[in-house]
C-alpha cells in the first residue's frame, strides 16, 4: 500500500477516534447541550410570532436557516480552534515529523470536523421536530436535497475554517480574529432575524458570505412555495445560489492547501515552545 | 577569537552499520541568522552511525537551532548539512520514515492514551516496513520499554510531567529510527526517571545501533550518555571530544586553597606539586588549612563558556581568573 493512501487511512483513524472521545467527553456534551438549550428556547419563546407575510410560525420560518447557522458557524470556527490549538500544543508538530504526517492530520481533522455535524445538528433537530408542529415540513426529496447542500455548504466553509486556523497568531486571538467577525456575519444573515429587516447596505455585504445562502437554500428546501415571499425578490434565487456556494468552495479549496502548507513549514519545537511561553502570560 | 582547541578523541566508539557507510550527521559551515542577530556562525561536526552524541551549551548557544535545522523544521542561513546522506530541507516522506524527533510537548492529545496514541503514530511507519528492519516498534514492547506499560490505558491529560516525557520519547521512537533526535530529553525528570531515561538511551545505542544526537545543559548527563561531547557556546563549537578527553584538556589548570593566620587564600596553578612545595616551605606551620582542587568536567564547560561567551563576559572571567 502507498504510504500517502496509508496516512490517509490513519486520518480517517484519527478523525474517528476524536469524535467518539469528543462524544464521550463532559466538556463537549455540554457544549452540545449548551447549543440547544438556547437554540430551543429562541424558538419556543417565539412559538406563535408569526413570520411576515409568509403565515408561517417562527419555529417552522427560522429551524432551517438555524441549521444553516450552526453548520457554518461550526465548520468554521470548529476547525479555526482545533488547528490554533494543535499548532501551540504541538499535535501538528508531532505530525510533521512523520512520514506524510500532515496528510494524515488534514484529513483526520477534516473527519472529526464533519462528524461532529451529526451531533451539532442533531441536538437542534430533534427535539425541534418533537416539541413544535409542521417543523420540517419538506418529504423524502427536501431531506436528500439539504443532504446535498449540507455537502456544498461543507465545502464552502470548512476549508475557510482551515485558513482561519492557520492564520490566526495564537488560539487567544481566535475571539477577535474568528469568533466576532464570524458572529457578526451570521447576525446579518437572516439567520435569526429575516434579513429584509437590515438596511439596504448589510443585506448586500451578507449576501457575499455562504452563511445567507445556506440558510435560503435550506429555506428553498424546506418550506412551502408560497414562503418565497418572505426572500429578497420574492425568490429562492437556487442558481445564484449554487454559483455562490460554489465559488467559495473552489477559492476555498484553492487557497487552503496553500496557507496550510506555508503554516505547516513553519511549525517547530521554537514556535510551539514561543506558545507556551504566550499561553502561561496572559497579561501583556 | 581564538584557535577552536582540538581535543583527540582516544575512546572512539566502534563504527556500527554498514561498512563504508557515510556519518548519519554531517554538518560544515552551518550559519543562521535572524535578521543581524546570529545564532549560529559555523558550526562543524559529525555523528557517526551508532555513536551518541551530546550538544551541550547554556541557554541560548544555538542547540535547539541546530537541532531543528537537522529535523528539517527550520532551514539554516547558509551552511550545508546531511541526515543519513540528505539534505534536510529536501528530506521526503521516505527519509522522515528513517529518523524520530523527541519533541517537547505539552498538552497534545489531552483525551488520548499512550496505548492508542502509539498505536495511531506507528501506523504511519508501516508502510516502510522491511524485512531487515521492522516498522513500526511493536507497541506492547515499546511502553515496557520505556516504562509505560501500567499507565497505557490512562488518559494522556492524566500523567504527570515525567511521565509525559516517557511518553514523549516512546513517540519519538515508535517508527524505529536509525537516527534519533533529543532536544533536552529529561528536563523535568526526577532523578529515577532520569536513570531510567539514560539506561534506556544506552539500549538503544548498543542493542538497536540507533545514532542519537541530544542536546541538554546538564553536564552530568553528557558525561554519562555521550561517546562524545560537543560544547556548543555563543553560536560555534569551542570544543569536542569525550568526557575523559575534554577533562584532561584542562585538568591542569587546579585551584590550591589555604588559610594563614586565619586568612584564605585561592591560587589557581597548571603546576600543583612545585606549588605546595613552595607553600609548605615558605610557610611550613603559619599554614592551617590547604585543599587541592582538580578542575572537573564542569569547570572545563563553565571556563570554555566563559571563555567563548561574549567579549565584555570573557574579560571579566579573566580578570577573576
Amino acid at each position: 500500500m502507498s504510504a500517502s493512501r496509508q496516512a490517509v487511512r490513519q486520518g480517517l483513524r484519527r478523525g474517528w477516534t476524536e469524535f467518539v472521545q469528543s462524544l464521550r467527553s463532559p466538556q463537549d456534551q455540554g457544549f452540545y447541550l449548551f447549543i440547544g438549550v438556547v437554540t430551543l428556547a429562541v424558538l419556543w419563546f417565539n412559538r406563535d410570532n408569526e413570520v411576515g407575510e409568509t403565515g408561517l410560525l417562527y419555529p417552522t420560518f427560522a429551524l432551517p436557516s438555524i441549521l444553516g447557522g450552526l453548520l457554518t458557524f461550526g465548520l468554521v470556527i470548529g476547525p479555526g480552534y482545533s488547528l490554533a490549538m494543535e499548532r501551540e500544543d504541538g499535535t501538528l508538530l508531532r505530525h510533521k515529523a512523520l512520514p506524510h504526517g500532515m496528510e494524515g492530520y488534514v484529513t483526520g481533522q477534516l473527519t472529526l470536523q464533519s462528524l461532529t455535524l451529526l451531533p451539532s445538528l442533531l441536538v437542534v433537530l430533534v427535539p425541534s421536530l418533537l416539541l413544535f408542529d409542521g417543523v420540517m415540513p419538506g418529504g423524502a426529496g427536501s431531506w436528500l436535497a439539504v443532504l446535498g447542500l449540507i455537502v456544498l455548504g461543507m465545502l464552502a466553509t470548512m476549508p475557510w475554517g482551515m485558513v482561519l486556523g492557520s492564520v490566526v497568531p495564537g488560539v487567544q486571538k481566535m475571539g477577535t480574529w474568528g469568533m466576532l467577525p464570524v458572529l457578526l456575519i451570521t447576525a446579518i444573515s437572516g439567520i435569526v432575524v429575516p434579513i429584509q429587516a437590515m438596511w439596504g447596505w448589510v443585506q448586500a455585504v451578507a449576501q457575499v458570505f455562504p452563511v445567507y445562502w445556506i440558510g435560503l437554500g435550506l429555506r428553498s428546501a424546506f418550506l412551502p412555495p408560497e414562503a418565497v415571499v418572505g426572500e429578497l425578490g420574492d425568490s429562492w434565487r437556487t442558481g445564484p445560489m449554487l454559483l455562490v456556494l460554489g465559488a467559495w468552495a473552489v477559492a476555498g479549496l484553492v487557497v487552503a492547501p496553500r496557507v496550510l502548507r506555508r503554516m505547516a513549514r513553519r511549525q517547530s519545537g521554537s514556535t510551539v515552545e514561543a506558545a507556551r511561553e504566550t499561553a502561561l502570560q496572559w497579561v501583556r | 577569537m581564538a584557535a577552536v582547541p582540538e581535543f583527540p578523541d582516544s575512546a572512539e566508539p566502534p563504527q556500527l552499520g554498514p561498512p563504508g557507510a557515510g556519518p548519519a550527521v554531517r554538518v560544515r559551515g552551518l550559519r543562521m541568522a535572524y535578521g543581524t542577530h546570529e545564532v549560529l556562525s559555523g558550526v562543524d561536526f559529525d555523528v557517526r552511525q551508532g555513536e551518541v552524541v551530546c550538544l551541550l551549551g547554556p541557554n541560548g548557544a544555538g542547540k535547539t537551532t541546530t537541532i531543528e535545522v537537522l529535523e528539517g523544521f527550520r532551514l539554516p542561513s547558509a551552511g550545508s548539512v546531511e541526515v543519513l546522506g540528505v539534505d534536510p530541507a529536501r528530506g521526503d516522506d521516505a527519509w522522515r520514515a528513517r529518523i524520530g524527533v523527541v519533541l517537547q510537548s505539552w498538552r497534545d492529545h489531552p483525551r488520548w492514551t499512550p496505548r492508542r496514541l502509539l498505536g495511531y503514530l506507528g501506523g504511519y511507519y508501516e508502510p516502510y516496513s522491511t524485512p531487515e528492519r521492522t516498522h513500526p516498534w511493536e507497541v506492547e514492547d515499546l511502553l515496557s520499554t520505556v516504562g509505560l506499560t501500567e499507565e497505557a490505558d490512562r488518559k494522556i491529560a492524566t500523567l504527570s510531567g515525567g511521565r509525559r516525557r516517557r511518553l514523549d520519547v516512546a513517540v519519538g521512537l515508535i517508527g524505529r529510527p536509525e537516527l534519533l533526535f533529543l532536544d533536552e530529553p529529561t528536563a523535568g525528570f526526577d532523578p529515577q526517571a532520569r536513570r531510567d531515561f539514560h539506561d534506556l538511551v544506552h539500549r538503544l545505542s548498543d542493542l538497536e545501533g540507533t545514532s542519537i544526537l541530544l542536546t541538554t545543559h546538564d553536564l552530568g548527563e553528557a558525561e554519562r550518555l555521550a561517546d562524545r561531547i560537543l560544547i556548543l557556546t555563543d553560536g560555534r563549537i569551542v570544543a569536542h571530544g569525550s568526557a575523559a578527553a575534554l577533562t584532561r584538556q584542562v585538568a591542569g589548570t587546579s585551584e590550591v586553597r589555604w588559610v594563614r593566620d586565619g586568612e584564605q587564600f585561592v591560587h589557581a596553578t597548571d603546576e600543583i606539586v612545585p606549588f605546595v612545595r613552595r607553600l609548605l616551605e615558605q610557610h611550613g606551620d603559619e599554614l592551617t588549612d590547604l585543599e587541592v582542587r582538580r578542575a572537573d568536567l564542569e569547570d572545563t564547560y563553565i571556563a570554555m563558556v566563559q571563555r567563548f561567551e561574549s567579549r565584555p563576559q570573557r574579560h571579566l572571567a579573566e580578570v577573576a581568573r
